[in-house]
């Protein structure tokens, strides 16, 4: 480290002094939403420093951008998204700000997923896409950091590693529990239809009670429908999530006798220091929640014992 | 399709569409005498402005307990007699008109509303608050609004009189030694209550729908307050199942439509009720002339 500075002010004598500073100072990367934006910071480590415009348990569908959230763009040195047309304001934001920075789409090179002739944007909800938007985040900050940093880059390469490896292992111990379950007891209802990477990914039947945002008030039609459907389909249990109305998933379940089985998080890390706040801890959540739900309570209970994350708990809201 | 299949089925096959109803049921049943002293008192706008004073108490109670009934409902409740009580003690003591005070207050109760609402919630919980949803109403909301609503029929049928005589003549009142001004003070209370109980079922919004338009809407069909509060009943209750049926039918937005509904039995009994109507004013007319 004492090394690299040193070349830094040597370098300095040379240069421009602001391209010093930019050079001494962590990458400023501003990241649409909290997911992306832990993502990032796992990545980056101390070289980066991540803002995200829409933060923890808010909705990136009503975000409103504040003129502070323009000159953080402006400053950025990366701007990463989601893309497949999760943030609709993002790309007028930026044009409005003047940032030169460079784009990451986080997305690209997943696997698409379809739905009613739109693409749905919720792919971080399959640890196999996260796992593509991990690489794709690694080369854009080695990109970002350029030639000058060889430290920097090594050990951006190395942490993503691990984090994909982290990923990945998740993935296979959430895979291997999900084995013992029979595909025709894997029914999910949410109230939001957030999770179709996710229900792809891991071979669940998810049904939403929202229709494709979680903006607009649901009619009497659509309630019916999902009782009438869960009662015909006897799924298994019905998910509330951080940015619907619970009160009308519990009436739903319990008019259709299903159990609500508890909070699934879709498109916001929860509040620093709570169960949900980083990307690895969302999914982890997510899973073991799913898992509680589906899986008969004795075959559970030694299985989801190391991973002591509270499951399943209605108490929270 | 049959008239049963449209009319009722739903009813029977779903519990949550007896809740809603039961919640409009026990919402017009107080909202038809209320909304129809607002209008003879002239405070038709009074019952929108309130309903504008209860965001901020219901966002502090969101804020601090989360999506709590109890404690929405009795942040809202402060908070709008507070604007009414400020607007009142504005209105005696300054040179200011009620009126007036009033719209200052409620300007700055709803801008902080929203102020607090954005700065700690997120606009999905705004559009709660604002536009509730009566699909959802639970157990709890039901009871609230069914207290409400008794409560405000058991004090209605006990200061019936003063209240009526102080709309007429508020001098006579005071002659024979009415409180004029305390029963106005109750009658705003009772007011807030209701919008309390509607703003958990239909949001702050949509309540008011349901206080002031079958209430005006009943102006056009019948004379007598006695009358005109159980005609401003009727047509709430009516308005909340076609609502509703609207919603399950078409897949309608159900607090929308429910006083859409009502502002449509409005404009038609505007068109071609017996009283103060458009046909009233023009077809009887006519027919006196020709006679």
């Amino acid at each position: 480290m004492n090394l690299l500075h040193r070349r830094h002010l040597l370098l300095g004598a040379l240069a421009l002094p602001a391209f010093v500073q930019a050079q001494d100072a962590p990458l400023q990367v501003v990241a649409s939403f909290s997911l992306l934006a832990d993502m990032v910071a796992q990545v980056g480590g101390p070289a980066v420093q991540v803002h995200a415009l829409v933060g923890p348990d808010a909705d990136a569908h009503a975000f409103t951008p504040a003129p502070a959230d323009a000159q953080r763009l402006a400053k950025a040195g990366l701007i990463v998204v989601n893309g497949l047309g999760f943030e609709g304001w993002i790309d007028r934001l930026v044009k409005a700000s003047g940032s030169k920075a460079p784009v990451l789409v986080a997305s690209s090179g997943i696997t698409l997923r379809r739905v009613a002739g739109h693409t749905d944007p919720h792919a971080w909800q399959s640890l196999v896409a996260a796992q593509r938007y991990v690489e794709n985040i690694r080369a854009a900050l080695v990109a970002a950091l350029g030639t000058t940093r060889p430290a920097q880059a090594a050990a951006i390469d190395a942490r993503a590693k691990a984090y994909t490896a982290q990923l990945a292992a998740l993935d296979t111990r959430v895979r291997a529990r999900l084995a013992a379950i029979p595909p025709a007891q894997r029914r999910i209802v949410t109230s939001h239809d957030a999770f179709g990477y996710l229900a792809d990914a891991w071979g669940l039947e998810m049904r939403a009670a929202q229709g494709w945002t979680s903006a607009g008030e649901p009619s009497a039609a659509d309630v019916a429908r999902l009782i009438r459907q869960l009662k015909a389909q006897q799924a298994r249990a019905l998910f509330v999530e951080n940015i619907s109305d619970p009160r009308l998933v519990e009436r739903i379940a319990r008019e259709a006798g299903a159990s609500v089985g508890g909070t699934l998080y879709s498109d916001a890390l929860s509040p620093p220091g709570t169960r949900a706040d980083s990307y690895l801890k969302l999914m982890t959540h997510n899973a073991d929640t799913l898992l509680a739900a589906l899986a008969p309570a004795p075959a559970l209970a030694p299985a989801a014992a190391p991973t002591a994350a509270p499951t399943a708990d209605n108490s929270r809201r | 399709m049959t008239v049963y299949d449209a009319l009722v089925q739903p009813f029977v096959e779903f519990g949550f569409m007896r809740r809603a109803l039961v919640a409009c049921l026990a919402l017009g049943l107080s909202c038809g005498p209320v909304g129809t002293l607002l209008v003879l008192r002239r405070m038709s706008l009074a019952g929108d402005a309130m309903a504008h004073a209860l965001l901020p108490g219901a966002a502090v109670a969101f804020l601090l307990v989360g999506l709590s009934l109890p404690a929405m409902s009795l942040g809202a409740f402060i908070a709008a007699l507070a604007v009414a009580a400020l607007a009142g003690g504005v209105a005696r003591f300054t040179a200011q008109r009620e009126d007036a005070s009033l719209a200052g207050f409620y300007l700055i109760a709803l801008a902080a509303g929203v102020m607090l609402i954005s700065l700690r919630g997120n606009s999905v919980d705004l559009m709660r608050v604002l536009f509730g949803s009566i699909l959802a109403v639970d157990d709890a909301a039901l009871l609230l609004v069914a207290g409400v609503a008794s409560a405000s029929l058991l004090v209605l049928a006990l200061v019936w009189r003063p209240l009526l005589v102080e709309c007429f003549d508020p001098n006579f009142l005071r002659a024979v030694g009415g409180r004029g001004a305390l029963h106005h003070q109750l009658f705003l209370v009772l007011l807030v209550a209701n919008l309390v109980a509607g703003f958990q079922a239909l949001g702050t919004l949509m309540a008011v729908g349901l206080l002031m338009l079958p209430a005006i809407a009943a102006r056009c069909w019948a004379h007598g307050v006695g009358r005109l509060s159980v005609v401003a009943f009727g047509i709430a209750t009516a308005c909340g199942w076609g609502g509703l049926l609207l919603s399950y039918h078409f897949g309608l937005p159900s607090g929308p439509a429910i006083v859409l509904l009502a502002g449509g039995v409005y404009l038609v009994s505007l068109a071609v009720g017996p009283r103060d109507s458009l046909r009233a004013r023009f077809i009887t007319a006519h027919r006196h002339r020709t006679a």
